[in-house]
């Protein structure tokens, strides 16, 4: 261990809800985004599953809402280092979706894309089970633009970059393929309570 | 790692889609400017403090030898941890403030944060001879090496890697253009001022010497920049607060810097 000289840091807080390495925020949410921030009406606004699945299938605005609504309520974890606790999102499980589009057996990976052309890549299976989400409500209000509205993909029990903004659809595939981040030296999995921030961690 | 820009087309992700999908307009897909050394990144390395040199009443450069740093490219950030006796750790992003070099050391600019923890110990605790711990250079995608036309839009700490930009411009005596908006509160806490050139305009949002004009980064600024196009267009870097970025990212947009062609650094 390399103690810093004269570094206390702040009071210890037991948080077993804090992964490894990361801070809370408390009510801060940072925006971290490295493109434009897009302007995109929910009338603008479309999800698309496709690669292997049985049956590709878009859906615009509302489409999407006739879903079933189910909603997130934990904490979230970005890759810089803060946690933000007692987030609500609402939207729909990504299992509505998918049982819409029924992925091929052969499925593996998925690359999410977004509207911006940004791009995110993680298992198939860290997408279902009830732990992956298209939301549009952050705290019962329209998830703001910033931070990925009209609607992003949520997938809380990975970094943050994986869950793309301004979702506009995923592709099925049996191969991992990098996305944007994982391009630029990111880790390919992305689990906060490995600490898989960079690629070799 | 290499210096040799990669040249990954940005490619629309993953699969075809099925003929007649309704394919989204993919406008950003902006690609990495290098390849990232995953060696570099995922090794803790030991710095030594050597020199702390004030830059504004808020901030200050610290400057470490690194003997084992693989080199990086202007605009490129590390991560950096302080750790307490009982094992407790505090990380945190910086950007590289120093041009590359062979001198084994790197300078880093920090803004003095209220009460925060790791800007604080630098702050305040630091002296030449402490050791902190590093892993870096990290991510490509804010990388300039140096080959595209660079406009250069900043504001506070924000500043800090793109001084680096500016820094390699001139040990090089690179000839492609870059310019520099530079935003600060005032003159006083303007980074790097003596070091400005002609190539930054500085701009002031609180107070400014008599006969300068005091204000946001405006529409005005920007587009003259825009008007004058060097060959090949501007590559843009912005860095800066979110509020600063989201502001000057919206100004290139509307004076006409295609979105593909802005890198954005937020600070958080
Ligand atoms: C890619 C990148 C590059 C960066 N480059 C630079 C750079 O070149 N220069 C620079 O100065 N900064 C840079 N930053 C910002 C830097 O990473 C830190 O966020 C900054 O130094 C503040 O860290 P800190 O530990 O001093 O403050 P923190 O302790 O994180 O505090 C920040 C604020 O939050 C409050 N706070 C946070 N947690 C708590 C808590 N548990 N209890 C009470 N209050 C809390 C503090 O009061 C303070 O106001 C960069 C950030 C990124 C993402």
């Amino acid at each position: 261990m390399n103690v810093t000289r004269g570094f206390t840091g702040r009071p210890r807080v037991h948080n077993p809800g804090l992964p490894p390495g990361q801070y809370d925020a408390g009510a801060d949410w940072p925006v971290l985004s490295a493109e434009v921030t897009p302007d995109l009406a929910p009338a603008d606004w479309s999800f698309r599953i496709d690669g292997l699945v049985e049956r590709p299938h878009t859906w615009d605005w509302d489409a999407a809402h006739a879903l079933p609504a189910s909603a997130y309520d934990g904490g979230i974890h970005c890759v810089t280092g803060w946690s933000k606790f007692g987030v609500r999102f609402g939207g729909v499980s990504l299992d509505a979706f998918f049982a819409v589009v029924r992925p091929q057996v052969s499925a593996t990976h998925v690359l999410a894309r977004s509207h911006t052309g940004y791009t995110a890549n993680l298992p198939l299976a860290d997408l279902t089970g009830g732990r992956a989400w298209i939301v549009w409500e952050y705290d019962g209000t329209p998830l703001p633009s910033e931070h990925g509205g009209p609607a992003r993909l949520l997938v809380p029990h990975r970094y943050f970059w994986k869950s793309a903004k301004w979702i506009a659809g995923l592709t099925l595939l049996d191969h991992d393929e990098p996305g944007f981040w994982e391009r630029n030296g990111y880790h390919e999995r992305g689990n906060p309570w490995e600490e898989q921030r960079y690629s070799g961690d | 790692m290499t210096e040799t820009p990669t040249t990954h087309p940005s490619s629309p992700a993953g699969a075809s889609p099925a003929p007649g999908a309704d394919v989204p307009a993919r406008r950003f897909a902006v690609p990495g400017r290098i390849a990232v050394s995953e060696q570099a990144a995922a090794v803790w390395q030991t710095a030594t403090l050597t020199e702390i040199r004030r830059e504004t009443p808020q901030t200050a450069t610290f400057r470490l030898a690194v003997p084992d740093w693989a080199g990086h490219l202007p605009g490129q950030h590390l991560m950096l941890r302080l750790t307490a006796p009982d094992g407790y750790v505090a990380q945190r992003h910086y950007s590289i403030a120093s041009a590359p070099d062979d001198s084994g050391h790197i300078e880093l600019t920090l803004d003095h944060v209220p009460d925060g923890e790791v800007s604080g110990w630098f702050h305040t605790v630091a002296r030449p001879g402490d050791t902190v711990e590093l892993r870096g250079p990290l991510s490509g995608f804010f990388a300039w090496p140096g080959d595209r036309p660079a406009l250069l839009l900043g504001a506070g700490s924000g500043i800090v890697p793109l001084m680096s930009m500016v820094r390699h411009h001139r040990r090089r005596g690179l000839t492609v253009p870059l310019r520099m908006l530079a935003s600060a509160r005032s003159p006083e806490e303007l980074i790097y001022a003596s070091e400005l050139g002609a190539e930054t305009t500085p701009l002031f949002t609180r107070s400014a010497p008599h006969g300068v004009p005091v204000g946001r980064m405006a529409a005005a600024h920007v587009a003259p920049l825009l008007a004058q196009q060097p060959p090949g267009g501007w590559e843009a870097y912005v860095c800066g607060s979110n509020g600063f970025a989201e502001h000057a990212s919206r100004l290139l947009v509307a004076a006409g810097q295609p979105v593909d062609r802005i890198r954005i650094e937020r600070f958080g």
